[in-house]
């Protein structure tokens, strides 16, 4: 079984699309992972901070993401909402190590506390 | 009473002198104006825009009718000129007709060359110097597949291009081993080659023609060195000679152009000639910019004012392909007294050479970025010494020039005498003036009153950032609004560079306009998906991560993250047997809610994402496809009842509706399109709000487009009425397609038609029976990709499998707490 402190092995790199996103269910709600058109990877929580929306659902560009329902950018890497609005999507810890997508297994179980 | 002017010749030369004498000396001349070609004046330098689809004639026109009508000048069209009569100051049209003068002025132009080798007769051998050439061009293109051009100068580049835009393979032979090489050194000119060559263009330099091979029409081309190249077109532009033949024949003395002076007086003191026909100080010239100089030297001559007169012009290049940057100017070849500074970027295919001569920019050649070339001409014309500034020189004027990487500080820093509009000779001070002057805010009207930026286009940047100059805040309200904050170009501006430099990929149009972002945004990745589909039907690869997740997953994305599915029903027509199995759907897959929609079909509410590929594989059973209820596209096809039950009905409504959505779905538009067909004028299907309406009458049909009762309620425009539904088919279609390739994206039909104008909509379709079956077979066309039920393809053919099912499951680890 995994501990808090250990990486899980979510999926190979190329499960996720450029420019795309991929859902993962954790205890804590849905973790949106999204891979950039230069292969770089990140995870939010699959929420927008305004309503609620499904980032995973977003368009992609550069290391942002659009929220589907009302257009809202969050920067991938800090959460942060972009632009005259205000908020934060929390972020989750993610990396890549030889082709396969690793997250942090410590903030999903936390979350559900 | 005024004394009489006569014109030989309506070109840009002729009318321009009379454009000048006219802000002289309004009244003094009655004038009367002869040209050969049926038109009225137009710019010859746009020819080539004409050609490969970017312009189009009626763009290109200098002065319309009205600019003849409201200055008083006579315009004889189409009457050719035979004789001059010197001693008795008349001239005589073909017809014998005799027109007495005070003041001649012949600006006859010049011929193009034909070389003089076998075969140069036959059908299918032609020039390129009219608008006649042009429409021969484009026509041949059409039905033939092979063209040979001969001559790799300005002009039979600028025709190469043209005919590869419209689709036929294309050569090019040239004498020499540089091309261009007139305005070109070698390494520029391999730089050009290259580009042409990306561009699909064969290019043969150091060949030399020998023969044109045919039978009644050309078939071929052959080389001196016996290579045979397949041509059912050959274009020849090598060069241009001064169209002396009248004056010569009249007794005006001639050398290889009509000899004036520096007032452009010929030897008779009542004739005077400008442009491409004469011959100052030893030189013809084949380029626009000496014609303006000249034609203020005559119009001052006329006036009988003392100017300084012409005293002859340097020259600068541009060549007008959209995407190639090159410009030259001066004297490049260099000899011992010259020296050289050359930069050079292999990698992003730039390269600039300076000659200087005693200090002094003597020649400029420059390819793949051309920021700076005002700066380098000004400096060429002034005879500037740069010795203070030669170490950063070729830098360019941010550097060299002081601190002025801003472009607005740049263009601030410009003399009053610089040259901002090589093809017009319109100078900074000019266009500032006549802003100030007349309180000009628009670039278009920036163009009306002092012609900058009106030819060839290349300069509207600069004189955009010269009016957000002199104007301040006051002009960016009134500029073209960009696309979105990732550019500075408007959506027509894409559209119209995706389809004149082929551009076929979102990266790729990205890359060449200069897109400030690295991925764009979310406003127009999709707006360029959808331009890049309407440009490239079976080609272009549409790119699903820049399209909204409703088109990305064929559902509608509702508020809590679930979908709605939207069967499509023909017309609005169901069965026992589909209504069963969008029955079992619902029950199957828990589906919350089933609710009519307002276009006659079933909406099942509240699916879950990973559930679609199922529900769809269901709907796909019984024979349903997706109704596109998602899409910037085909929406439904409202319909009522008709003929077949209505006791009112005058028309086959139901059948006509369903022949529509036929026709129509599949198909991708800027924003959604809705029709409806009523079939009598009772209008049950309320078709007189929708996208496109159809009315059934008793005599046939009448047509709507534009309305719309969304956000905003507009009533239908009448587009016409015909007889038959295979018309209102044709009409539809080409209605739809017009607005695919003229809409910006997400702009409804309804603002589509208010930007255009209804009337231009009704004029291509109802008006241009030729244009409304052209733009028909265009939609037929991409129909034959667009075709395809997106449903069937994601619930049995794998498409997009990783978009229905989660990257993986961690909710394990709760339960290991």
């Amino acid at each position: 079984m995994k501990k808090k402190n250990d990486w899980i092995d979510l999926a190979p790199l190329d499960a996720v699309p450029r420019r795309g996103a991929r859902c993962v269910k954790a205890p804590g709600g849905r973790i949106a992972v999204f891979r950039t058109e230069d292969d770089r990877i990140f995870a939010t929580e699959d929420k927008c901070p305004h309503a609620g929306g499904p980032l995973s659902q977003g368009i992609v560009h550069g290391a942002s993401v659009t929220c589907p329902l009302h257009n809202w950018v969050i920067d991938l890497e800090s959460g942060a909402v972009a632009g005259p609005d205000e908020g934060r999507a929390r972020t989750v810890p993610v990396r890549v190590e030889d082709g396969r997508i690793l997250m942090a297994a410590a903030p999903l179980s936390s979350a559900a506390e | 009473m005024a004394e009489k002017l006569i014109v030989i010749g309506n070109g840009m030369a002729g009318c321009r002198a009379v454009e000048e004498l006219l802000a002289r000396a309004p009244g003094k001349y009655d004038v009367e104006i002869f040209g050969a070609e049926p038109q009225v004046n137009y710019n010859r330098i746009m020819l080539s825009p004409v050609l490969a689809g970017e312009k189009r004639f009626d763009e290109i026109i200098i002065n319309g009718r009205d600019w003849y009508d409201d200055n008083a000048i006579t315009l004889h069209a189409g009457v050719e000129i035979t004789a001059i009569d010197l001693e008795r100051r008349r001239v005589a049209d073909a017809g014998g007709r005799l027109y007495p003068y005070d003041k001649l002025l012949i600006a006859t132009g010049s011929k193009p060359l034909m070389i003089p080798i076998p075969g140069n007769t036959l059908e299918g051998v032609m020039p390129f110097r009219d608008i006649g050439d042009v429409e021969k061009m484009t026509a041949a293109a059409k039905t033939y597949r092979n063209a040979v051009v001969i001559g790799g100068g300005l002009l039979g580049l600028e025709a190469a291009n043209g005919l590869r835009a419209n689709g036929m393979e294309v050569a090019v032979i040239h004498l020499v081993d540089t091309l261009m090489e007139r305005q070109l050194d070698e390494a520029a000119g391999f730089l050009l080659k290259r580009e042409l060559e990306a561009r699909g263009i064969k290019v043969l330099t150091g060949a030399t023609t020998e023969s044109i091979l045919g039978e009644d029409r050309v078939s071929g081309v052959r080389l001196e060195d016996g290579r045979i190249l397949d041509a059912d077109l050959v274009v020849m532009a090598v060069g241009i000679r001064p169209n002396i033949a009248l004056a010569g024949q009249a007794g005006l003395a001639c050398n290889r152009g009509i000899m004036v002076d520096d007032h452009m007086r010929t030897s008779d003191p009542a004739v005077l000639s400008v442009g491409e026909c004469v011959e100052h100080r030893g030189q013809t010239y084949g380029l626009v910019a000496p014609l303006w100089d000249m034609c203020k030297a005559a119009a001052d001559s006329l006036a009988g004012l003392e100017g300084e007169g012409y005293g002859g012009s340097a020259i600068s290049t541009k060549l007008k392909i959209t995407g190639i940057d090159l410009f030259s100017a001066g004297n490049f070849a260099g000899n011992e007294h010259t020296e050289d500074i050359i930069l050079r970027d292999a990698a992003r295919g730039v390269y600039r050479r300076l000659v200087l001569h005693e200090n002094r920019i003597a020649g400029i050649v420059m390819f793949g970025d051309v920021t700076d070339s005002a700066w380098f001409y000004q400096l060429l014309r002034e005879g500037a010494d740069v010795s203070s500034m030669r170490e950063i020189l070729i830098f360019g004027q941010s550097y060299a020039g002081g601190a002025q990487l801003d472009p607005m500080a740049a263009v601030a820093a410009l003399p009053d005498s610089a040259e901002i509009c090589g093809c017009n000779g319109v100078c900074k001070g000019t266009i500032v003036g006549a802003i100030q002057a007349k309180g000009l805010t628009t670039l278009e009207e920036v163009r009306a009153h002092t012609k900058a930026s009106s030819s060839c286009g290349t300069c509207s940047g600069t004189v955009e950032q010269l009016m957000a100059h002199v104007l301040g805040e006051g002009f960016a309200r009134n500029a073209v609004p960009p696309m979105c904050p990732c550019t500075d170009h408007g959506h027509d501006e894409v559209r119209r560079i995706i389809a004149a430099a082929k551009l076929k990929s979102i990266p790729q149009v990205m890359q060449e306009l200069g897109w400030k972002t690295p991925g764009g945004c979310a406003k127009c990745r999709p707006a360029l998906n959808f331009y890049l589909i309407a440009a490239w039907p079976g080609d272009y690869a549409d790119d699903y991560q820049s399209r909204f997740i409703n088109e990305r997953v064929h559902a509608n994305i509702q508020k809590d993250g679930t979908y709605s599915v939207v069967p499509r029903m023909w017309g609005g027509l169901t069965t026992p047997a589909e209504l069963r199995a969008i029955a079992d759907v619902a029950e199957k897959f828990s589906i919350p809610e089933v609710k009519m929609t307002g276009g006659q079909r079933i909406d099942l509410l509240g699916v879950k994402k990973e559930d679609l590929p199922a529900v769809w594989a269901d709907l796909n059973a019984a024979g349903m496809v997706s109704g596109h209820a998602y899409a910037k596209g085909l929406r439904t096809v409202k319909t009522c009842v008709g003929t077949d039950w209505c006791r009112f009905g005058t028309q086959d409504s139901t059948g006509l509706g369903v022949k529509l959505e036929k026709l129509l779905w599949g198909s991708w538009t800027p924003h959604k399109v809705k029709l409806a067909v009523s079939g009598c004028p009772r209008n049950c299907a309320e078709a007189t709000c929708k996208d496109f309406g159809v009315v059934c009458v008793d005599s046939g049909y009448e047509l709507h487009f534009a309305g719309a009762a969304g956000m905003e309620v507009k009533k239908t425009e009448i587009l016409c009425n015909v007889a038959s539904e295979d018309e209102v088919l044709e009409y539809c279609a080409a209605t739809v397609q017009l607005y695919r390739e003229q809409g910006h994206y997400l702009e409804r039909m309804y603002k589509w038609a208010a930007r255009v104008g209804a009337d231009a909509v009704r004029a291509a379709i109802a008006g241009d029976e030729a244009g409304r079956k052209a733009l028909a077979d265009r939609f037929l066309h991409s129909q034959k990709f667009a075709q395809v039920d997106p449903w069937a393809e994601r619930a049995s053919g794998g498409v997009d499998a990783h978009e229905f099912a989660p990257l993986g499951d961690v909710t394990y680890l709760e339960a290991a707490e």
